[in-house]
């Protein structure tokens, strides 16, 4: 199971929207049987990123951070989408 | 779980709003959600600082955008505001805080329940994602417009 962990600043808000969208995306092709998803603040990412394989944020990520970043944005705003749904297809090996 | 119509309200639809910065937008919007009690006096210098640590800007595929919001604590009862700019003014970009939008329309968030609103962040990003949606309400001339607008939309 590859674990996502999606981070906003507040842990409610663009998350949640990103998250959504990007499970959709995942159901579309056929991925999202091996994925779990789930949400954080930001400020909680250093405490939490190592459990993850992945993380995408709508904020800025400290570059401490070992586990992969990619920008959540194309998920709020839809440009771009499908390179990000990629990007995350190729990073987990899904 | 809240109907998304539910939350949107006629009183917080503003059109034609002058402000010369983000700041003065994001204030002039968020003294009308308190002055009708929606939120504390504390959510209008919290949304104003967390604009500044967490910017809100988001380039659609035609029309500006921006989604301010902040904690719950500082939320009365769940609401969102709408603010279409008579003139556009820059916010920084989400995630990318070097990036600068024109924003021509501001969905200002006053959200109180964590998992409630799901389906209104749904709708919104399917707004988002929908230029011809959101052309309309920036041309819009009166609130009904917008409220037609927003409830037309998936």
């Amino acid at each position: 199971m590859a674990k996502i962990l999606v981070a906003c600043g507040t842990g409610i808000c663009t998350s949640t929207m990103a998250a959504d969208k990007l499970k959709k995306e995942l159901e579309k092709r056929g991925k999202a049987g091996n994925v779990s998803i789930t949400q954080c603040k930001v400020a909680e990412l250093s405490a939490k990123a190592a459990d993850y394989d992945l993380i995408v944020a709508t904020t800025q990520v400290s570059s401490k951070i070992s586990t992969p970043v990619i920008s959540g944005l194309p998920f709020l705003t839809g440009v771009g989408i499908d390179k990000v749904v990629d990007e995350v297809i190729e990073k987990l090996n899904l | 779980m809240k109907e998304p119509m539910e939350l949107l309200k006629e009183e917080l639809i503003f059109i034609d709003i002058e402000a010369k910065d983000r700041e003065e937008a994001i204030e002039k919007m968020a003294k009308e959600l308190y002055k009708r009690e929606y939120v504390k006096e504390s959510y209008i210098n919290a949304i104003l600082d967390r604009e500044k640590v967490f910017p809100t800007g988001l380039p659609t595929e035609e029309v500006g955008v921006a989604i301010p919001h902040t904690d719950a604590i500082h939320v009365k009862k769940g609401a969102m505001a709408i603010g279409v700019l008579k003139n556009p003014v820059v916010f920084q970009m989400m995630g990318m805080p070097e990036e600068n939008v024109n924003v021509n329309i501001i969905f200002m968030m006053a959200l109180d329940e964590p998992k409630g609103q799901i389906e209104m962040l749904q709708k919104l990003m399917s707004i988002f994602q929908d230029k011809s949606i959101l052309l309309k309400m920036r041309q819009a001339k009166t609130k009904e417009e917008i409220m037609k607008s927003f409830s037309n939309a998936i």
